[in-house]
């Protein structure tokens, strides 16, 4: 298969499902259940984005990316703006990285 | 803020959104950068890794689709490949929809196609009164867009001098940042912390059968279920 056409083809692939759902919506009733379990989406995805992933940041490590989501979670739960609580999880990372050996 | 939507408001909602798409942008640029080396490693020219950049805007399917190649996949497999990776975007679509409902169409078409799992977060985590105002959302959104292609481009430019592996090893921004997205709610509230909980203890429970794309889906949507009796309305 040509290279532009697969390219074309995974466009089709990836924008089909987000805009299904601004022409789906409207059919679907929004009842009190249906609301809550929208609304509690945000969160689920969130956890399910972060675990287990954060884990193989470094692939062979587990640790790095774990130190990396405490650092996080730590200056986040303290109030650090969003930018100290992204630097200084990626200092952490590497500081954690550079110490570890290689598996 | 007003609600009457003058030209200064508006052009303020622009900048608000785009400001709050920095951390988005900050964590795309390098991972969009080693996508831009890798690609030039597969027989993808610049101007076709640039081009899957700017049509398919998938950061997921896009290393995907250069591992696939690599390995010597037909162009079919990895259009399919795409296809179940980026399902989870349904239900973050679907999930946003609801506060874009007061707009045509159009509007809320062309909002939905920047929806990314970044976008995505930072929206609904941020005030609804804002996120409901697509001047705010399309700064969001053109911001973490911009820093995904031109970040393409500049890796394709520059993919004999730097090694792929220097930008992905920096995939730990992104999760910094949802985890800095994710911690200010969930510590107000134990039902939050226990959706969440739910979301992450399921999909790792989950992603060994189910492979990332579905897994991510399946977990979101019966974590999701906890909140119908764990939280108020809105």
């Amino acid at each position: 298969m040509n290279l532009v056409l697969m390219i074309v083809g995974m466009s089709v692939a990836t924008i089909l499902p987000r805009v299904a759902p601004i022409y789906l919506l409207d059919r679907l009733p929004l009842r009190k259940p249906l609301r809550r379990w929208l609304a509690a989406i945000p969160y689920a995805v969130l956890g399910a984005l972060i675990v287990p992933g954060v884990l193989y940041v470094d692939a062979q490590r587990p640790a790095v990316g774990l130190a990396g989501a405490i650092a996080a979670g730590l200056l986040a739960f303290r109030g650090a703006s969003m930018f100290t609580v992204i630097a200084l999880s990626i200092l952490t990372t590497l500081v954690v990285g550079a110490w570890m050996h290689p598996m | 803020m007003a609600r009457s939507g003058g030209k200064q408001c508006r052009r303020q909602l622009l900048i608000s959104g785009v400001k709050a798409g920095l951390p988005i942008a900050l964590g795309y640029l390098p991972l969009a950068v080693s996508f831009g080396v890798l690609a030039a490693q597969v027989p993808l020219s610049v101007p076709q890794s640039v081009l899957m950049s700017v049509i398919v805007y998938a950061g997921a399917s896009q290393f995907m689709a250069v591992n696939m190649l690599l390995l010597g996949a037909a162009g079919a497999e990895v259009v399919l490949a795409a296809f179940v990776v980026n399902f989870r975007h349904f239900i973050m679509s679907m999930s946003l929809a609801g506060r874009w409902s007061r707009h045509p169409k159009w509007v809320q078409t062309l909002l939905s196609l920047g929806v990314t799992d970044e976008t995505f977060a930072v929206a609904s985590m941020a005030e609804r009164d804002l996120t409901e105002r697509p001047h705010f959302m399309a700064g969001l959104m053109l911001c973490a867009y911009g820093a995904w292609v031109s970040g393409t481009a500049i890796g394709g430019l520059m993919s004999i001098f730097v090694p792929p592996e220097l930008g992905s090893r920096m995939v730990i921004a992104l999760y910094a940042m949802f985890i800095g997205l994710l911690v200010p709610s969930v510590r107000r509230s134990w039902a939050l912390l226990a959706v969440a909980a739910a979301g992450a203890l399921l999909n790792t429970l989950l992603r060994p059968v189910l492979g990332t794309g579905w897994s991510i889906i399946a977990a979101a949507c019966v974590a999701a279920l906890l909140g119908i009796s764990l939280l108020d309305d809105a």
